[in-house]
């Protein structure tokens, strides 16, 4: 017998039922009302009063609608068939709701019932297995999608059979295993997991140190990301978030990209909607939709459902992680997130931290970003969860409650900055705050010097310090004027510009310039660093601008043309005629 | 529940503050109606047999013994063709004397749209004001703000901007406006000849300012009855959103609820979302546009009311007086379009990225220059060139009487290019440079 209640108070959506037995935090419910039964959780119990929060409108709600307990936490449906759709927060099939609005207390099937999937078996009868275990595959949008023991599996089980190769929809059964004390048990294809628990099969999670190539100068070259690691993107509004946030997802390279689009504008999304199914993926050819699963709760959406859908969507890579798949999470923003928590918590009139938001804050954020990582799976396989967040900062203050939280938990800090995105420097992230802790692992290093080149980290670092000292110089400029300052001084700032304007600007809306493969990333770093290593004798100021703003303009066509053509070695010939021009008058 | 709950009257009620009274009272819906001897009131809060009742008009004069009748349904707007030429305030009731509307009768606040079945916005609203269509373009089923400071003639550019934008409807959602803009907006209208086009729902600084939290519902209300159900395109103005939200901080604060930010309740950013995210492209043609304005105070953007706001909005339009042209100009740098993307380069003509681009780009230099200027350095020629490029490019594209064409607007931008710089200052791409550049 499920625990049933009956509503006694309603304050939005908060609402209070009282109880007629146990019930758990985290609990689902659903409440009736009209026609319709509305989803909610429980985030609260004193005596037999349950707190639910409502995923959903509470219009014409009444005291005494009756409420059914329903005995899980919040889960999501796991199995083949997840790629390439849109869900809500909630995992409901948004393409399956009929009508133009959504209607309140629709709920959709996350996948497909009907579809066949070619089933490879991967476990033999007399294999010892335990939850995530590898019992076949089948090949979802070629990507090889792993059938597993179920998570919430717990011991050793023995397979009694899996069917032979062959389609199977996803609720035929695939497998008997046998557990223990000798009881059968019927697998399918799909499994169930409550989203707020991470999901944790795997024998060790080290420190992450591939690098993620996202084909974006300002991260690759300046403040790598790893496979497994963590970045947050802080930065006011205007500046370039969800620009930065779509590059990075259209040119990652990753087996799986989940795009959680948490309480922002509904048009980003159709523009995702509209995109992917066109774009190509740049390191496989394929369809960019067909890797791509999206989770949409924007703005305008029930604001309990908001806080839900990252963890849906965490839950999600969990999944794919736990097949040997590199996942890369995107959220945006998880500001609106931590914003859901301070509506409920304000409701509930529990005593408020730093700007009204809840006192765990920064506890649920660094939870929250540990559940990403680069992971030993127990048959031997790797898997990783790259995420990255967006903050939207009140103000654009990066002292505020979120921001600082999430600075504590996450490894890779691109901020953006509003006096770069005023001059139209986009990316607009400041190469000088900005920061990526992977630099520093050893691991990284050594990983790097072998995929890319032995002096790249150093070359980087010469970079950035000559970007410092540009900051420094112009500063000085400012203050004591051009002429006030030897004409080095110039030099130095105007090769500090070369970089910021050919290896940290990029072009996101041009075809060619918006995405660089890290060979063509070296080469235009060599080559940058040779011109500031170049000793150049300037005998006015004027001359230094006109000089590196002709050569800044040449390497400019350089990124907008085709890497190695004809126009771009045309460029870098003229680029090579100006500079030896320059050097030989010496 | 053999009777009604609407057809029964209270009389007792517990409790009153400013703006809410709570009375006991069974088979009560949430969001309900209510009248309170004969004010509109509305359910905010049930607990057990206590309902709290917030009270549009105030409650001043409210006595203990007050009749409530609860009505058995949220708001709503009767909707029909009879709402075009006619102006409502914040219930729906007409203002002008004309008659009751008949129609179907509609629940406000509805439901979102589901972001799979919309469309992605893809129409360039011209506006013929250079500085919004050459580097803020409007697309329609966009949502986006003027932020102004109160002295800024903003009701007058949005007027300009709905009288040129090809809509079919224009909904104008008044807010706490004052009555010589009230009737500033209907003589446009009506000078215009456009009268039969408008539908207006305005609440006056004369009102309460807790009626306000209906006119936008009302609005967007009667906007999608006739982008949903006709098809058309429709344009909504909401002014002013900051007093919206101040009425909002109003009733968080009666309800003892913890403010967050500027004293502003922590739902703030999920209530103007609501608002704003009702801009929307339909599969059928129809479409909604929200332009709004949200005041500022000292130019101040950080205040919780426009940050918010510009996390929502698909960008901002910012007005300020250049004082080096004596005009209002659309501010290039804080100024933004997001969908502006959608339209530039596609539907018009291929430059139009670079151009704009490259042109602020300068006029960034210029502000640069004049900086060095103020603190007495010398300019060197780029720097003087600049400052001229800038004075002609506010007065010939920037500044808010210009009535052009998006062509002549590039046309004008390359014109100012080739007066003051060399190709090679101005970054655009060589294959452009070549077709356009000014002999």
């Amino acid at each position: 017998m499920s625990t049933k209640g009956k509503v006694k108070g309603i304050i939005s959506n908060l609402v209070i039922v009282t109880v007629d037995g146990p019930v758990a935090q985290n609990e689902i419910c659903y409440i009736e009302t009209g026609n319709t039964k509305l989803m909610a959780e429980v985030i609260k119990i004193i005596g037999d009063n349950a707190y639910v929060q409502v995923f959903e409108s509470t219009r014409g709600l009444q005291v005494g609608a009756e409420a059914e307990f329903m005995g899980h936490m919040l889960e999501v449906t796991l199995g083949p068939g997840l790629l390439s759709r849109n869900y809500d927060g909630l995992q409901n099939d948004l393409d399956k709701m009929l009508g133009v609005f959504l209607k309140r207390g629709e709920y959709t099937f996350p996948l497909d019932e009907e579809k066949l999937w070619d089933f490879k078996p991967l476990a033999k009868a007399g294999d010892v297995v335990e939850a995530g275990s590898w019992l076949g595959e089948v090949d979802e949008n070629f990507q090889p999608h792993k059938i597993m023991v179920p998570f919430t599996f717990q011991g050793q089980y023995t397979v009694k059979s899996v069917v032979t190769e062959g389609q199977y929809r996803i609720f035929d059964k695939i497998a008997v295993v046998t557990d223990s004390e000798g009881k059968d048990i019927e697998l399918n294809m799909t499994q169930k997991w409550p989203v707020k628990k991470a999901l944790t099969c795997y024998t060790e999670k080290p420190r992450p140190f591939r690098l993620l190539e996202t084909g974006v100068r300002t991260i690759d070259t300046a403040n790598p990301i790893v496979e497994g690691g963590t970045g947050f993107i802080p930065g006011p509004f205007g500046t370039g978030k969800t620009v930065l946030q779509h590059a990075i997802s259209k040119q990652a390279d990753a087996n799986i990209v989940i795009m959680a689009a948490c309480g922002e504008r509904a048009n980003e999304v159709v523009e995702i909607f509209v995109e992917f199914p066109e774009l190509t993926d740049p390191h496989t050819g394929r369809k960019l939709m067909e890797r791509t699963i999206i989770i949409a709760n924007t703005s305008n959406m029930p604001v309990a459902a908001r806080e839900a859908s990252v963890y849906t969507a965490m839950t999600i890579a969990e999944y794919y992680r736990s097949m040997g798949l590199k996942v890369l999470l995107m959220a945006d923003s998880t500001s609106r997130w931590a914003q859901a928590l301070r509506e409920m918590s304000n409701r509930l009139e529990e005593l408020p931290g730093q700007d009204a938001f809840p006192m765990d804050l920064p506890a649920i954020i660094a939870n929250f970003y540990g559940r990403a990582g680069y992971v030993h799976l127990k048959n031997g396989a790797t898997g990783s969860i790259t995420f990255i967040g967006t903050v939207s900062p009140a103000g654009g203050n990066l002292k505020e409650p979120v921001t600082e939280s999430t600075k504590k938990a996450a490894r890779c800090f691109f901020a953006l900055e509003q006096a770069r995105a005023d001059r139209k420097r986009y990316p607009a992230v400041n190469p000088i705050d900005s920061y990526s802790k992977y630099i520093e692992y050893p691991e990284f290093e050594e990983y790097i010097a072998k995929r890319i080149s032995p002096d790249w980290t150093k070359n980087v670092n010469e970079m950035k310090t000559l970007l410092q000292r540009g900051k420094e110089v112009q500063e000085q400029i400012n203050i004591l004027g051009d002429d006030g300052v030897p004409v080095d001084y110039h030099v130095t700032f105007w090769k500090s510009e070369v970089i910021d304007f050919v290896i940290l600007q990029q072009d996101a809306f041009d075809k060619i310039d918006s995405v660089c493969p890290i060979d063509r990333q070296q080469f235009m770093l060599n080559l940058v660093m040779d011109i500031c290593r170049t000793k150049f004798d300037f005998s006015s100021f004027t001359d230094v601008m006109d000089y590196f703003k002709r050569l800044i303009n040449i390497c400019k066509q350089m990124n907008y043309s085709e890497y190695q053509s004809e126009a771009f070695n045309g460029y870098l010939k003229e680029l090579n005629e100006m500079l030896t021009l320059e050097t030989a008058q010496k | 529940m053999a009777t009604k709950a609407f057809q029964k009257i209270y009389t007792k009620i517990t409790q009153i503050t400013k703006a809410t009274c709570s009375l006991k009272a069974t088979g009560v819906g949430y969001d309900e109606l209510a009248t309170v001897n004969g004010k509109l009131a509305q359910v905010v809060k049930i607990m057990g047999e206590d309902v709290t009742l917030q009270v549009f008009e105030g409650t001043e004069g409210i006595p203990t013994n007050a009749e409530v009748i609860f009505l058995g349904k949220a708001p709503t707007l009767k909707v029909s063709n009879q709402l075009a030429g006619r102006f409502f305030n914040a219930f729906g009731d007409p203002i002008d004397g004309g008659p009751e509307i008949e129609g179907e009768e509609r629940e406000i606040g509805g439901p979102s749209v589901n972001p799979v079945r919309r469309r992605q916005p893809s129409e360039l609203i011209a506006t013929g004001i250079a500085g919004i269509d050459l580097n803020n373009s409007l697309v329609s089923g966009q949502k986006i703000p003027f932020f102004a400071d109160p002295d800024q003639p903003f009701n007058q550019v949005m007027a300009s901007v709905a009288l040129r934008a090809k809509a079919d409807k224009i909904i104008l959602g008044g807010m706490g406006l004052t009555n010589d803009d009230y009737l500033y907006f209907k003589n446009v209208f009506n000078n215009a000849g456009v009268l039969d086009r408008i539908v207006s729902f305005v609440n006056t600084t004369e009102n309460p300012p807790v009626e306000r939290l209906l006119i936008p519902d009302q609005a967007l209300t009667a906007a999608e009855y006739f982008a949903v159900d006709h098809n058309e395109k429709v344009l909504v103005l909401l002014t002013d959103m900051t007093l919206y939200a101040d009425a909002l901080s109003i009733v968080s604060n009666r309800m003892d609820q913890i403010p967050s930010k500027d004293s502003m309740p922590g739902s703030l950013y999920s209530d103007l979302a609501k608002i704003y995210e009702k801009a929307v492209q339909f599969p059928a043609g129809g479409s909604i546009t929200i332009i709004a304005v949200t005041t500022l105070s000292g130019g101040d953007i950080t205040h919780a009311i426009p940050d918010n706001t510009g996390y929502i909005t698909e960008g901002q339009l910012f007005l300020r007086r250049d004082s080096d042209v004596g005009k209002v100009i659309v501010d290039p740098f804080r100024s933004l379009s997001r969908l502006k993307q959608l339209v530039i380069g596609k539907k018009t003509r291929e430059d139009h990225p670079q151009v704009m681009n490259a042109a602020v780009r300068l006029y960034a230099d210029a502000a640069n220059a004049k900086t060095k200027l103020e603190n007495g350095f010398d300019l060197t020629n780029y720097d003087e060139r600049t400052l001229s490029f800038a004075k002609d490019y506010s007065e010939k594209i920037l500044a808010i009487d210009v009535n052009i064409g998006t062509e002549e607007m590039l046309n004008v931008t390359w014109g100012l290019f080739s007066n003051y710089f060399k190709p090679e200052e101005v970054n655009i791409k060589q294959e452009l440079v070549d077709r356009y550049w000014a002999k």
